[in-house]
């Protein structure tokens, strides 16, 4: 139906673009007077007021229709005495109803069903008649409006251009949507979390077991269960294991990263970055998954091995391998920032330096670095928010039980590994256990806004140092 | 120490920080060659699959359909029995237990392909034909010399009976590899003869399709704004922050997003190339937005007050000479970023993706999987034949970026023009 409609609504706007051509043509010789456009504005013209409105309105309809007819077949099929303790079981209904409807259920249908069958029947209809006729009522007020304007010899190529910079300016406010959809969605599940559990409990517990809190309801938990639900959501392993991984991956990319950017910026020849440069830069377009592969299957069990040669017991799940692999992959991102940010250090400091006696490298050491430093602290800093949001070499090769320790040996878990483990297959959504993920995703999001913001600080800071 | 004895050491020390750095380069290197290496070794046989030679006859009694039967017949024909009477002929087995053995080295499909040929040339009652049956997947690991068979009957896969019936096949040459196009063709399955990545490639194309056709308007139209009309205040000043903190957000809370507003919000169906179009898009178009907007500041503003001396309007200087002159960085800023998108996996897993799904996608509302996602779910299949089929993935995946990179870096050198 849609698909009908938007072609419709083609078709006139592209027989409107040739009629408002030829019609403010015909008019100006007609009537000889001078058009304040060329003839094709006042067809943009048309096109535009013709299509917009009803698009946008289809568009929003679209949305809103499936939720709206869902919440009224619910009610009317409570009220014909379907029982349904919670939100599931409804959703189910819905979809034996829906089902029905399409010819596609095969189960038992009983009286409440059928009826319910007939009313989505009905509703679909009304629904889908009145939206035909809505938008067929806006494209002839639109066009009517906008054929009114022509006759008069509207200014027509800048009305089309105020229309099309609304347009625009539309275009980039969808990044703003964007962030406040995150906002908006962590912080709604998040709330019903948090008027569960104490968010000090959260914050401060060093427990984190959710399967405790499995397939149960939020809005009916009673005194026992609650007791029992406080310790279960502690935050503390979970940023502890995430840290440690990081920070075994920092340790990896750090030097490897630092010292290349260094190498490639101060040392190689034009030939070697050419060449080196992309490559190194393959490391961060190889999809994260393909290293949680590599780690989970090659890594792993390699250290698994080296460790039983050793006398060693070592987790094929280590935070040592998922650390380690972490850290090639943000290799890249601490070498190329670093270079760009040795590169933009003034030559009259290193002139200045070599000027004194002073060797390449002794240069490097005590000139350029420490110019250099908060462009440098910016980019592993940016690294470092890039090894908390990271999530599928985790979920592949860290561990899922929540372990507080500082042997790299052993398996931790994370905060992204527990969202992925927590929301995985099918929820209960109102369970504590699938909103205390939306908790875990918001603490991610304000730990790597924050990250973000300090380290372009000190990058802008120190760009516009030297500009 | 002497003058010069203290100028060596520095001399040493100069040595040293070169080599260090070296070194750096050198150990990045390096893992790009392992990791490439390792995936390489184990992927490459996926793309062969053994087969086993067999002797096929369609006796009448057996099938009940005639010669010339139509289309239908076929179909609702039973095959059990034909091919059950034919593979047992493959070797002189001796009793009911050595039959079983012996059926457990051919595939699950090996009815299905029998049928196949019949549907080919419904005039095959009562002749033999030769056909190459697709193996199981412990012969067909063993064949490829994936799979140890030295090790004690108790901890293989393949008894030792089965393996006296590989070696005579071996001898009779009756087995042999072909070229895998049920790797090509096929849906996800459990047997991993028979698993493919036919659903992952089509669900990939259509998200990737539909995230391009969502974010490349939004981001060029965005780009265009922010960079020839905004005006400089507080509104673009917040837009442009946003843009910049969104391409740094972790890509599962993309996930999270479109869990709750996609799937819970507006009920789009789950596990959906759709959904997972708009997720990647929503994702993808800060990271666009950013190069675009590159592209266009590099266009001289000689360009711009040319078009409007002789009379453009503001839009028609962009629009006519802005926009194509920064088309080939806009273009080649795009595919990097779908790049990305189609490796992407964290936020595609949140929005089911990783539902077991057996038949190939017809149309973007159709449950189906991804290539990174086909990845996640096969490196956790215990299944030896699930290793070389993850790698084999992994490699074309890692084909499509490195052809979308070419693409890209072809693109701007080939038509982007320098401005000294």
């Amino acid at each position: 139906m849609n698909i009908v409609l938007i072609f419709l609504i083609t078709i006139f706007s592209v027989s409107l673009f040739f009629y408002g051509k030829s019609k403010t043509k015909t008019i100006s010789i007609k009537d000889n007077i001078k058009l304040n456009a060329l003839p094709k504005f006042y067809g943009y013209y048309l096109v535009l007021w013709c299509s917009i409105p009803a698009l946008v309105f289809l568009l929003v309809w679209s949305l809103f229709e499936p939720v709206i007819i869902k919440s009224i077949i619910i009610e009317t099929a409570a009220n014909q005495g379907a029982i349904f303790s919670d939100k599931n079981e409804a959703n189910l209904i819905y979809e034996k109803i829906k089902a029905i409807h399409l010819g596609t259920y095969f189960g038992d249908i009983d009286s409440i069903l059928r009826e319910s069958a007939l009313a989505y029947a009905k509703f679909i209809n009304l629904f889908t008649n009145s939206k035909v006729v809505l938008i067929f009522g806006i494209i002839i007020a639109s066009v009517i409006y906008s054929l009114k304007k022509i006759k008069n010899n509207n200014k027509a190529r800048d009305d089309v251009e105020v229309i099309l910079k609304g347009l625009l300016f539309v275009s980039s406010l969808i990044a703003i949507l964007t962030t406040l959809g995150i906002i908006f969605s962590l912080l709604f599940e998040s709330i019903k979390f948090f008027s569960v559990i104490n968010i000090f409990d959260y914050l401060f517990g060093t427990n984190w077991s959710p399967q405790r809190a499995f397939v149960r309801d939020a809005s009916s938990i009673t005194a026992a269960e609650f007791e029992e639900l406080k310790d279960a959501f502690g935050f503390i392993p979970l940023i502890a294991g995430t840290s440690f991984i990081a920070f075994i991956a920092m340790l990896v990319a750090v030097p490897i990263g630092l010292f290349s950017g260094i190498y490639m910026a101060e040392y190689a020849s034009i030939k070697v970055r050419r060449i080196s440069k992309p490559i190194i830069e393959i490391l961060a377009g190889i999809p994260t998954v393909v290293y949680g592969f590599f780690a989970a299957l090659t890594v792993g069990p390699f250290f698994r091995q080296v460790g039983e040669n050793l006398g060693l017991t070592v987790s094929s799940e280590s935070a040592l391998a998922a650390g380690l692999i972490m850290g090639i992959m943000i290799i890249p991102y601490v070498s190329s920032l670093s270079d760009d940010v040795i590169n933009s250090v003034p030559q009259s400091l290193r002139d200045g330096s070599y000027a004194v006696g002073a060797t390449k490298s002794e240069t490097i050491k005590q000139v350029v670095i420490p110019a250099a430093l908060p462009g440098i602290i910016g980019s592993v800093l940016l690294a470092v928010s890039r090894a908390i949001g990271e999530t599928m070499i985790v979920v592949m090769a860290a561990g899922l039980a929540a372990n507080l320790t500082i042997n790299p040996l052993e398996s931790t878990t994370t905060i992204t590994t527990q969202i992925v483990m927590i929301l995985v297959g099918d929820q209960e959504f109102d369970s504590p256990k699938t909103q205390s993920a939306f908790a875990l995703g918001l603490t991610l999001f304000i730990a790597t806004l924050i990250l973000n913001y300090i380290a372009q600080r000190a990058v802008k800071k120190y760009r516009e140092k030297y500009d | 120490m002497t003058k010069e004895e203290r100028l060596k050491k520095r001399h040493r020390a100069e040595k040293r920080f070169r080599f260090y750095g070296l070194t750096s380069i050198f150990v990045a290197l390096l893992f790009v060659v392992i990791l490439v290496q390792n995936i390489f070794s184990k992927g490459s046989s996926a793309f062969k699959k053994t087969v086993i030679t067999t002797e096929v006859f369609f006796d009448q009694e057996l099938l009940e359909i005639q010669n010339g039967a139509s289309q239908e017949e076929i179909m609702e024909a039973d095959f059990y029995d034909i091919m059950i009477e034919n593979l047992i002929k493959t070797y002189p087995a001796k009793d009911r237990d050595e039959e079983d053995e012996l059926l457990k080295l051919f595939s699950g499909d090996a009815e299905i392909e029998i049928k196949k040929a019949f549907l080919n040339d419904n005039n095959l009652i009562g002749k033999t034909i030769t056909l190459d049956l697709t193996a199981s997947d412990d012969i067909d690991q063993l064949h490829k010399g994936n799979y140890p068979r030295d090790l004690p009957e108790e901890r293989r896969r393949i008894s030792d009976f089965q393996l006296v019936i590989y070696d005579y096949f071996v001898e009779n040459k009756k087995i042999s590899k072909n070229f895998n196009n049920y790797f090509f063709n096929n849906g996800d399955s459990r047997d991993p003869e028979l698993a493919g990545i036919g659903g992952a490639l089509v669900g990939s194309f259509y998200s990737i399709l539909i995230c391009l056709l969502l974010a490349f308007p939004v981001a060029v139209l965005a780009s265009i704004y922010l960079e020839e009309f905004a005006p400089k205040n507080k509104i673009t000043d917040f837009i442009e922050i946003n843009i910049n903190n969104l391409a740094a957000v972790p890509s599962i809370v993309y996930g999270l997003l479109a869990l709750q507003i996609l799937l819970a919000t507006i009920q789009l169906p789950r596990s959906t190339p759709l959904v997972a179009g708009i997720t990647l898009a929503l994702m993808t178009l800060p990271r666009i937005i950013i190069p675009c907007r590159a592209s266009l500041k590099a266009v001289p503003p000689s360009i711009r007050e040319g078009a409007l001396a002789v009379g453009a309007s503001k839009f028609q200087s962009v629009f006519h000479h802005v926009v194509p002159l920064a088309l080939p960085g806009t273009l080649s800023g795009t595919i990097i970023g779908l790049a990305q998108a189609l490796g992407e996996t964290a936020p595609l897993i949140l929005i089911g993706m990783v539902a077991f799904v057996v038949d190939i996608p017809s149309s973007p509302v159709d449950p189906s999987s991804s290539l990174p996602v086909q990845v996640y779910l096969w490196s956790e299949s215990a299944e030896r034949g699930f290793v070389e089929k993850t790698s084999a993935t992994i490699m074309m995946l890692l084909s499509f970026l490195i052809v979308m990179n070419f693409i890209a870096v072809y693109l701007r050198q080939k038509f982007e023009k320098r401005w000294n």
